[in-house]
């Protein structure tokens, strides 16, 4: 296959060199079981407590704080689900309408089961507003959950805001935050965010599939989702990966000392592609802030051209880019993120992502613009 | 690409050729919930399978959404159909509204020439004009389900495995190591599965149950039902009604919901009002031709005029809705929906 020019890191973006490094060895000479008495278990656990204090120290917590999980998905429906099925008299939930559906799923698992679930709408930029997050929060919730980078569209939510507005009415209810988009270009500190539940996923950042972390302030009750041997402290049974843990801890590692690079670098890049599409190309609108939107994200809306067969188009020509979200088939859906911000579904249809990350480069921009523009000059 | 062995070939033999070709599968249909069908085409493991064909090919594969086509085209049309006592043929509209018309549509957008199906029919460019052939493969043939389409449709459309036996498919297929080489063929209705229709149409459009009577030939009541829709022309069983010898469905009035009854000599029909009549090349000739109502039905011999056509013998169970096609041996003049019978 011939060179891609990438633009969809937001789905998943290459390891890290250094990261695979890390790993190996946990596939093979060091494959113990952490949780054995023996000398092979005990280098395996060495390399497993390391990697814990190594993400701790990342985002602000201690290290019995931060338990491994299989990724994103699963510590979503950990600090969810955990969190109302713990022994608490709460059981309610609260979150938005632009959550990825790790979260808006488990959101109607619980709505099936009759507990109180109140999913808060957003602007025309897929803003949260956290006082109307605060206004649905009662006594009996359990949880609020609100994402920090939206996968879509790159829209950053006050963290902060809504955690001070909920605890003001609630102080009981726990805070958490999906920050799987957000911990490859922004600072995340769970005590500066005012988070009881923190989710990270490893393959956002150079770190391996499968692997994720979910922080739990200590303190927090957490009914497992996952029971068994009593792994993570009862929270999260399984043998550990080992390998994925030093493969998410390594990564963290790498993107953390990214993150200026994120800001500067990347956005430019991701900027040259916005402003070459919006100056040359007609009927250009971009879904999302203009400030206030992360660095690597551009969710732009082709008017009169359906993103299926843009995106057919652009993988012709060797570029690789998402409509946001995608249903098992492979057969592009309408986005209810961008419903929910007020477009009609034929909007939706029209609407393209472009995720960049630490691999895209300035050609790698500025060829896309120049693909993308010859295709909608022909289709218009 | 249905992920069936048909299209896999047509795809695979398309490539040989040095063509440059991109699979595509269309996702027609999601059940009230969302959820994937389970039976027939468009599966999501026939999807999958496609997707495996496609990689094993090395051709780009995409899964195209057409569920609102299908929805509109297809689906609302199957249930009004049966509301309206007719006998609708779902896999003809899917072709004629979904997969030939909407796909034909996005060539240009596509970048793409031609549109290649795994239809077994053929086509033949002589004089100036494109006709369409039964497929080698007699038992097989799919030229009747493709009887309404135009030159415009055809000069861009390819049916490589039309020139194949179905063994000769099967054998290519093998002979490359496809994972569908061996695959049964779909016999269901892909949005309905293997339940009964009537079941889906319950499911679906509860509110075409409308309950009425059964009439025997006289007009007389002998019985009650609880909706037209569960009843075709021509159906023997599950009428509901205790009378000697064997009785058929031989009427379906709509205005007032009524299943008329009758004997197997009311069945016969002697001739067709037609709508909506196409010529492959072109207008045609009216005068004897070959008609066949039935997807594997044999041809009978009929005087086709502008709107009508007369059986030389009558025939049995042929039901507005069907579709008609005309042939001249192998060579099919064209299609019209039958709108009534006499």
């Amino acid at each position: 296959m011939r060179e891609m020019i990438y633009l969809d890191h937001a789905a998943t973006t290459p390891m890290r060199p250094e990261t695979w490094e890390a790993m190996a060895p946990f596939a093979g000479e060091t494959f113990g079981n952490p949780s054995g008495v023996h000398g092979v278990s005990r280098a395996a656990k060495n390399a497993l407590e390391t990697a814990r204090e190594t993400i701790a120290g990342i985002i602000g917590a201690r290290p019995l704080e931060v338990v491994f999980t299989s990724g994103g998905t699963e510590s979503d429906n950990l600090a969810i689900k955990g969190a109302v099925m713990s022994n608490t008299p709460r059981q309610g939930m609260v979150t938005s309408a632009v959550e990825h559906e790790a979260v808006l799923e488990t959101a109607d698992f619980l709505k099936r089961l009759g507990l109180p679930v109140t999913i808060v709408g957003v602007d025309s930029e897929a803003r949260v507003d956290p006082d109307e997050v605060a206004a649905a929060v009662t006594e009996d919730t359990a949880v609020v959950s609100v994402m920090m980078v939206n996968n879509e569209t790159g829209t950053v939510q006050d963290i902060r805001a809504i955690s001070d507005a909920v605890k003001g009415v609630s102080p009981e209810t726990l805070i958490h935050s999906d920050a799987v988009q957000a911990f490859g270009c922004k600072a995340v500190d769970v005590d500066e965010l005012g988070l009881d539940l923190l989710t990270i996923s490893a393959h956002k950042f150079g770190g391996p599939k499968g692997s994720g972390i979910l922080y739990v302030r200590d303190g927090t009750a957490l009914e497992p989702v996952i029971h068994g041997g009593g792994q993570e402290l009862g929270r999260r049974s399984g043998t550990h990966d080992v390998a994925a843990a030093v493969g998410i801890a390594t990564a963290a590692e790498a993107a953390s000392r990214d993150r200026n690079r994120f800001e500067t670098e990347v956005r430019a890049i991701r900027d040259r592609l916005e402003e070459r599409l919006l100056g040359d190309v007609d009927g250009v609108v971009v879904n999302g802030p203009e400030t206030g939107r992360s660095s690597h994200h551009l969710n732009v809306r082709f008017s009169g051209i359906r993103n299926e067969t843009l995106l057919m188009l652009l993988d012709q020509h060797g570029v690789a880019a998402s409509a946001g979200s995608a249903c098992q088939s492979g057969a592009a859906t309408v986005s209810h993120v961008l419903e929910a911000m007020g477009l009609t579904p034929d909007q939706a249809r029209e609407s393209v992502r472009f995720t960049f990350g630490w691999t895209s480069s300035m050609d790698e921009a500025d060829e896309a613009a120049s693909i993308v523009e010859s295709i909608v000059s022909r289709l218009a | 690409m249905s992920g069936g062995v048909d299209s896999s070939v047509a795809a695979a033999l398309m490539k040989d050729a040095g063509h440059d070709v991109m699979g595509v599968t269309l996702k027609l249909w999601s059940g009230p919930n969302g959820e994937a069908p389970t039976a027939g085409c468009c599966t999501v493991s026939d999807a999958e399978d496609a997707r495996r064909v496609a990689a094993q090919l090395d051709i780009p594969y995409y899964v195209l959404d057409h569920t609102d086509d299908f929805s509109d085209g297809v689906v609302n049309r199957f249930v009004s159909d049966y509301a309206s006592g007719r006998t609708p043929n779902p896999c003809i509209e899917c072709n004629r509204t979904v997969k030939f018309d909407r796909l034909l549509a996005r060539l240009d957008d596509l970048a793409c020439d031609v549109l290649v199906t795994g239809h077994h029919a053929r086509s033949r460019f002589v004089d100036g004009t494109w006709q369409l052939l039964r497929g080698t493969d007699a038992a097989k043939d799919q030229s009747y389900v493709l009887s309404m389409l135009t030159q415009d449709e055809l000069s861009r459309t390819r049916f490589p495995v039309g020139e194949l036996t179905k063994n000769q498919v099967r054998q290519v297929a093998a002979g490359m190591g496809m994972r569908t080489a061996h695959k049964p063929e779909s016999m269901d209705i892909c949005f309905v599965g293997q339940r009964d229709y009537r079941a889906f149409l319950r499911d679906v459009a509860p509110e075409v149950y409308e309950p009425g009577k059964v009439v025997d030939s006289e007009g007389m009541e002998i019985g009650t039902h609880d909706g037209i829709v569960g009843f075709t022309v021509g159906q023997r069983r599950g009428l509901g009604v205790a009378v000697g010898e064997p009785r058929f469905v031989t009427k379906i009035e709509a205005g007032t919901s009524t299943v008329v009854i009758g004997r197997r000599d009311d069945l016969a029909v002697h001739g067709v009002t037609l709508d909506q009549v196409t010529w492959v090349g072109g207008p045609g000739s009216e005068g004897r031709v070959m008609a066949q109502y039935r997807a594997h039905g044999e041809p009978v011999p009929g005087w086709l005029t502008s709107s009508m056509l007369e059986f030389e013998e009558p025939q049995q169970a042929v039901a507005p809705g069907q579709t008609l096609a005309f042939y001249d041996g192998d060579i099919i003049l064209g299609g019209a929906l039958i709108s009534a019978t006499h």
